[in-house]
């Protein structure tokens, strides 16, 4: 008999090398890939698993998503606050748990979002990336034109 | 204008008010210094305000409108300013885009004045709003009322943004679908909302009337409805207080009747001449470090 809690675990095999980002809030492991730039292109090897229970999160429910042999970087995992703002990245090598990092949002994200503004010199042909100001936890102001974004940001990933 | 303290605003307006002596006779102020306006749409008044102003002070202008070569053959914006700043000191935009000038902020090596960025802002409007007011009645302790389309109409945002910055009591008037944004709305701290112009037109210092434009209403009677129950004529204006001012961005079209500018209460045309004073103002604080 396999005990409950290791049934859990066996949904995806631990990895040896690169990062766990647990306690997504659920429906928002994709737009984590997406965020990290995980397209289906890509050679990494990616297991995602959604609506897992949570006794943490509301709702009861998380998603996970882990990346074989890549360590997040800060800016990354700042990102990540955006959608998921209660969500941990754990670093591993060779196994361990080497680093366990929170998600902070951070004050401007730059090439994150798009405007909601199509007239917003941001959406031109103009050699500069998309930039917002962060004034909460989940409201933007766009740094050129000003619009806020204060609902749906995944729908606003680039 | 969010990047604008009170106190930056008063130096601006206490700089206009120097400048009021040289806005007819002129100053040699900025001589062989070149101000570049770059007007990727029209916008007449404020092209010729910014060129008159340059010219009171002794320095010359350069034009470029969209129509002109490069912009045709499809040249960045970015590259435009780049380009332009080895050209000239300054560079006045108008641009179609929110947040053109800000973008060219950013890459110019010349400071660079936002004349107007698509619905965007027009600080500008707003400095040359605010010192009529200053001027033309007080800043301290002001009942004013903004009426109009102050959904779209840029001058009403920005201009309610500075106000707040003097306390004003702000009273908005517009019809159902024009009122001004919720989020513009939020940060003000003494303001009401209202449809009916009788309700507040005796109870103001100031009457800053804005255009209502016609496209804004798929329906045409329904404009003409709207269109007529806030336009102001004499008999509106009975029982205003004393040194009621009125005031309107310009071009007007029908919002305020002809016979209202015969009265002691408009105020337009003067408002239209304080851009002169307020924009030599800016261009000698950042051509000539003006301290």
């Amino acid at each position: 008999m396999i005990p409950d809690k290791d049934k859990e675990e066996l949904r995806v095999r631990s990895i040896r090398n690169g990062s766990v980002i647990d306690h997504i809030t659920a429906g928002n492991a994709l737009n984590v890939l997406r965020i990290l730039g995980i397209t289906g292109i890509s050679t990494a090897i990616v297991s995602v698993v959604m609506n897992v229970p949570s006794k943490r999160l509301a709702f009861g429910r998380k998603d996970i998503v882990k990346i074989e042999d890549r360590e997040l970087v800060p800016a990354e995992v700042d990102k990540i606050a955006l959608i998921a703002p209660q969500a941990t990245i754990n670093i591993i090598r060779d196994y361990e748990v080497v680093q366990k990092k929170l998600v902070v949002l951070p004050d401007l994200i730059t090439h994150v979002v798009r405007c909601p503004n199509l007239n917003c010199i941001s959406n031109s042909a103009e050699p500069i990336y998309s930039k917002f100001r962060v004034l909460d936890s989940f409201v933007l102001r766009c740094s050129y034109c000003e619009s806020i974004i204060d609902s749906d940001i995944a729908t606003y990933l680039i | 204008m969010r990047d604008l303290t009170r106190d930056d605003v008063d130096f601006v307006l206490d700089y206009a008010e120097k400048m009021m002596p040289c806005a007819k006779a002129g100053v040699r102020l900025l001589q062989s210094r070149i101000l570049a306006l770059l007007f990727f749409e029209p916008s007449t008044r404020t092209q010729l305000s910014f060129d008159s102003a340059m010219k009171r002070l002794g320095g010359s202008t350069l034009s470029l409108t969209s129509e002109e070569s490069s912009v045709l053959k499809g040249e960045t914006l970015a590259d435009t300013i780049k380009v332009v700043g080895e050209y000239a000191d300054a560079i006045v935009l108008r641009h179609p885009r929110e947040g053109a000038a800000r973008m060219a902020s950013e890459i110019s090596s010349v400071p660079i004045i936002n004349g107007g960025d698509g619905a965007g802002h027009h600080p500008t409007q707003t400095l040359l709003d605010l010192f009529t007011i200053k001027k033309e009645s007080h800043l301290h302790d002001l009942d004013i009322a903004l009426l109009g389309d102050l959904k779209y109409g840029r001058t009403a945002h920005s201009l309610a943004y500075a106000l707040n910055m003097y306390d004003a009591n702000i009273t908005l008037v517009a019809p159902e679908g024009l009122q001004m944004p919720k989020h513009i709305v939020s940060t003000l701290d003494s303001v009401r909302l209202t449809e009916d112009i009788d309700e507040v037109i005796r109870d103001v210092d100031v009457l800053y009337v804005t255009r209502i434009q016609k496209e804004r209403f798929p329906d045409p009677n329904e404009y003409l409805r709207v269109a007529k129950s806030y336009r102001i004529t004499l008999p509106v204006l009975e029982g205003v207080r004393d040194n009621l001012i009125i005031m309107h961005p310009l071009p007007r079209v029908d919002e305020i009747a002809q016979e209202v500018d015969q009265t002691k209460y408009a105020k337009y045309f003067k408002q239209a001449f304080y851009g002169i004073p307020v924009r030599m103002a800016l261009l000698a604080i950042l051509l000539n470090g003006a301290t």
